[in-house]
């Protein structure tokens, strides 16, 4: 049986001559997703606005989207979203926090009920509090900001600083052009989101301790050679690993994201995004950035030469 | 390295098979499950695979509901305490007080302008405040005592005080709640403490929340008390209102019994008019102070109140000393049935506020199990057909110890007693992908290795020594961020990190053990002189 190869053997890609357009585009990209974050508003779900989530199915098997809209209005203060929700017949409807505290988010969720109760059955209710959604905000900010700290501390164990630095690099890359994702798709961000995220996270480095892996014991082995050389050899060694991995998850991914449902669907995109990115950043950022930190500098002799040819 | 003692490769198989024994519960119906731990019952019960995984409220459909006690309020009642200890204090040593008591943050104040009776009541209560049990622990004290100028001494409650009533407070609520919650005739409701001051309560399989809500929202607070007669002293009455009807009536702030000396109610129906009732009975306590006053004021009207709200004021006819009664309040038979389960679980030291309801209904639960399947199912498939059009024979390899690896999540998961949410199973699906990566790097390392010429079996056990340095820092990395979700995340999401932790643990020792064994057998029986792949 003729077997597949998605890397031909012995492939010798110029990766690091890449360098002068990825960190340039990466770093607009990075741009674009802070700009976007702070100025098209995210679509922050209630476990972090606070509010209302009501999913139903139609009991008469469509639903009628406008008179539910006119109807959920006159519910609650302030904005409401009613939209389609998975399959045919089912409406989402979402009130942000009310004024009055915790009962009144309890009193508008009893109203929709009372309103709706005839034509709908009620699949899921979601009623966030203020006090809550604050903790929520602050223990996944928490949460991810210490994943990084520790795994910056671990591969500062495992490696020389500089890895450890990259590593970081690479992942904050990609944690900011995911929240760019999801601000410019519009996706729901919520708790399953900040999931996603640090699983993101935690991929990421996978895929760069790889190949971080591979730049240290060549780095032991070929003494002289140039860190831009041996920076390409190690990524084109380890290339085919990094691919059939990726592609094996986004193989996965994909199967969630089809059949998996409507409820983790944002969750689901935001993972497939995220293993694009994170292979993207572990062969086109991790690595190159540390021909710029200066990686032969640590007990080599030859070092200073080698980031001149390798600038060159 | 290729070489398998007879001993390594037994614990490898056993391994595989008892994944498979403790993962199987989950397969299986509860009439089954009784009947295996019946059949195996001369066993060890942790031994015997009786325990299916736990599915999450996202996934059985049920209710979520966080709670947070009015710490304002324990404060308070304290503080009402405090001030009726002084009181008594006062009262024992015979010391005369101009002004009266104030209540002041956390505590209450009182001024002595006498120096001796000042110095006697620091004295007295110093000894209060240090209180019987932190003499006894030598734990921080409860409360404080302070002279300040003008005679005035102010007793308040410490933080470490404060901590304290919370802790007792909590507790107290969570055994009524459990009460409550029992008495709805649910399966196996969760009630645990979360953080200082709230308790969640889940319960599954409830189609309709409002009731629970009913009853954990309810205080509960029931008291005997008479109406207040025309001229009464106004310091002795408070107006209140009426639970149905509106409209309000002035009743007496003495309470005559209170809902603690009630041993028990039943809801009934009135033999008269047909109403739904609460029948109750009083402990002797109860019944003494209960057959005293209605004896003292036959003719008065009763006023029984609950949670400050007067629910039926009837008028007494003959004194009742039998310890038993009746509360009639036009209630429906539904709200009966609700104060008398109420009234047998005892009142709530402080009201609860409902801080955040999450409701899943069965269908949608059904529909994500279903989803999460069928998702997982092909996302099995792709990856097995990924890994065996790639590497042929150690894809098969690759993908028994995939198999495997899946079985291990689920036995350990039934095992652990942990739960499996809809993001558990995202994160199965996950592992999925990511449990080919050990086999997929030490896959490549042997091609390499033999690429660049070395023999055979010495690419083999190359690949699988030079890989294992990378697969345990590229999968502790991983382990890190989730072991941190875990710990900070909630709900569904902290499924989602359980399996995503026993996803890279057994994939780790899928990958190094059992597709190297497998390799090590293939490689004495077949006698390959070249790469198959």
């Amino acid at each position: 049986m003729k077997l597949l190869r998605i890397v031909p053997d012995h492939t010798t890609f110029g990766f690091m001559r890449f360098r002068r357009y990825c960190f340039p585009f990466s770093a607009l990209l990075s741009v674009i997703s802070v700009w976007g974050f702070f100025f098209i508003t995210m679509n922050f779900g209630i476990d972090f606005t606070g509010g209302t989530l009501i999913e139903m199915q139609s009991r008469l098997g469509k639903a009628d989207i406008s008179t539910v809209r006119e109807a959920a209005a006159d519910l609650a203060a302030g904005e409401v979203e009613v939209q389609e929700f998975g399959t045919a017949g089912g409406v989402s409807i979402r009130f942000g926090l009310q004024p009055g505290g915790e009962k009144a988010q309890q009193a508008v969720m009893e109203r929709v009920k009372s309103v709706f109760e005839k034509d709908y059955e009620f699949r899921r209710i979601e009623v966030v509090g203020p006090r809550v959604s604050g903790e929520l905000v602050q223990s996944g900010t928490l949460g991810v900001v210490l994943s990084i700290a520790a795994v910056l501390v671990y591969l500062w164990f495992r490696f020389e600083w500089q890895f450890a630095v990259a590593a970081v690099i690479a992942t904050l890359h990609d944690l900011v052009l995911t929240i760019g994702f999801f601000a410019v798709t519009q996706i729901e961000f919520n708790m399953t989101s900040i999931a996603a995220i640090l699983t993101i996270v935690g991929y990421s480095l996978n895929d760069t301790v790889v190949v971080f892996d591979r730049i240290r014991e060549l780095l032991r082995r070929y003494k002289t050679m140039p860190a831009s050389e041996l920076l390409d050899l190690s990524i084109n060694s380890t290339l085919s690993r990094t691919l059939m991995v990726s592609l094996a998850t986004a193989l996965a991914l994909i199967a969630l994201v089809i059949f998996g449902g409507a409820v983790i669907k944002s969750f689901s995109w935001a993972m497939f995004f995220g293993v694009v990115v994170g292979t993207y950043s572990s062969i086109f950022i991790a690595a190159p950035v540390l021909i710029y930190l200066g990686v032969r500098n640590a007990g080599d002799i030859e070092s200073a030469d080698g980031v001149e040819k390798a600038g060159s | 390295m290729m070489r398998y003692s007879r001993f390594q490769t037994l614990a490898v198989i056993l391994l595989a098979l008892s994944g498979f024994i403790y993962a199987m519960p989950s397969m299986m119906t509860p009439e089954q499950r009784d009947g295996i731990r019946k059949s195996l019952s001369f066993l060890p019960s942790w031994i015997v695979p009786h325990q299916a995984i736990v599915l999450g409220l996202d996934l059985q459909g049920g209710s979520h509901v966080l709670l947070e006690v009015d710490t304002a309020s324990i404060i308070r009642t304290q503080i009402n305490g405090m001030r009726d200890d002084v009181r008594r204090i006062l009262r024992e040593e015979k010391i005369a007080l101009s002004g009266g008591i104030a209540l002041v943050n956390r505590g209450v104040s009182l001024r002595l302008t006498d120096a001796n009776d000042r110095q006697r009541m620091l004295g007295k209560l110093r000894d209060f405040a240090l209180g019987p049990i932190a003499t006894r622990t030598g734990s921080a004290p409860l409360m404080a005592v302070d002279e300040q100028a003008d005679g005035l001494l102010v007793l308040t409650m410490t933080d470490a005080g404060v901590n304290e009533k919370m802790r007792k407070a909590i507790d107290q609520a969570i055994e009524v709640l459990r009460r409550r919650v029992d008495a709805l005739g649910t399966t196996e409701p969760n009630i645990q403490r979360e953080g200082i001051d709230r308790i969640l309560v889940e319960v599954p399989g409830l189609q309709d929340p409002r009731k629970l809500k009913d009853i954990l929202g309810t205080t509960a607070q029931l008291e005997f008390r008479l109406l207040a007669e025309t001229g009464a002293a106004p310091g002795d009455v408070e107006t209140m209102p009426y639970q149905e009807g509106g409209g309000s009536v002035a009743v007496e702030k003495r309470v005559i019994v209170q809902g603690e000396d009630l041993i028990d109610a039943q809801p009934a129906f009135d033999s008269r008019t047909r109403e739904p009732i609460v029948n109750f009975r009083f402990n002797v306590r109860g019944a003494q102070r209960f057959g005293q006053a209605t004896t003292e004021n036959v003719g008065r009207a009763l006023a029984i109140v609950l949670d400050k709200k007067v629910i039926s004021a009837p008028r007494i006819q003959t004194p009742i000393t039998g310890g038993q009664g009746q509360i009639s309040g036009r209630f429906s038979v539904e709200a009966a049935n609700n104060l008398s389960i109420l009234l047998r679980a005892g009142a709530l030291p402080a009201p609860l506020t409902i801080v955040e309801e999450r409701t899943v209904g069965p269908g949608l639960g059904q529909d994500s199990i279903q989803a999460g399947k069928l998702a997982a199912y092909w996302a099995t498939a792709l990856v097995i057909g990924f890994m065996l059009v790639t590497y042929g024979l150690f894809g098969i390899f690759a993908n028994i110890a995939l198999i495997i690896h899946v079985v291990l999540i689920f036995a350990m998961m039934s095992l652990l007693g942990s739960t499996l949410t809809l993001p558990g199973i995202a994160g199965i699906v996950l592992t999925i992908g990511t449990a080919v990566d050990s086999n997929v790097l030490i896959y490549e390392r042997i091609r390499e290795e033999n690429h660049n010429g070395r023999s055979m079996i010495s690419s083999l056990e190359a690949g699988f020594d030079r890989a294992f340095a990378t697969i345990i820092d590229a999968n502790v990395t991983m382990l890190i961020a989730a072991v941190l979700l875990f710990i900070f995340g909630s709900g569904p999401v902290r499924g989602f990190a359980v399996t995503m932790i026993l996803g890279i643990i057994t994939t780790v020792v899928t990958a190094v053990t059992m597709t190297r064994m497998m390799i090590a057998v293939w490689y004495r029986q077949a006698r390959p002189t070249h790469m198959p792949f």
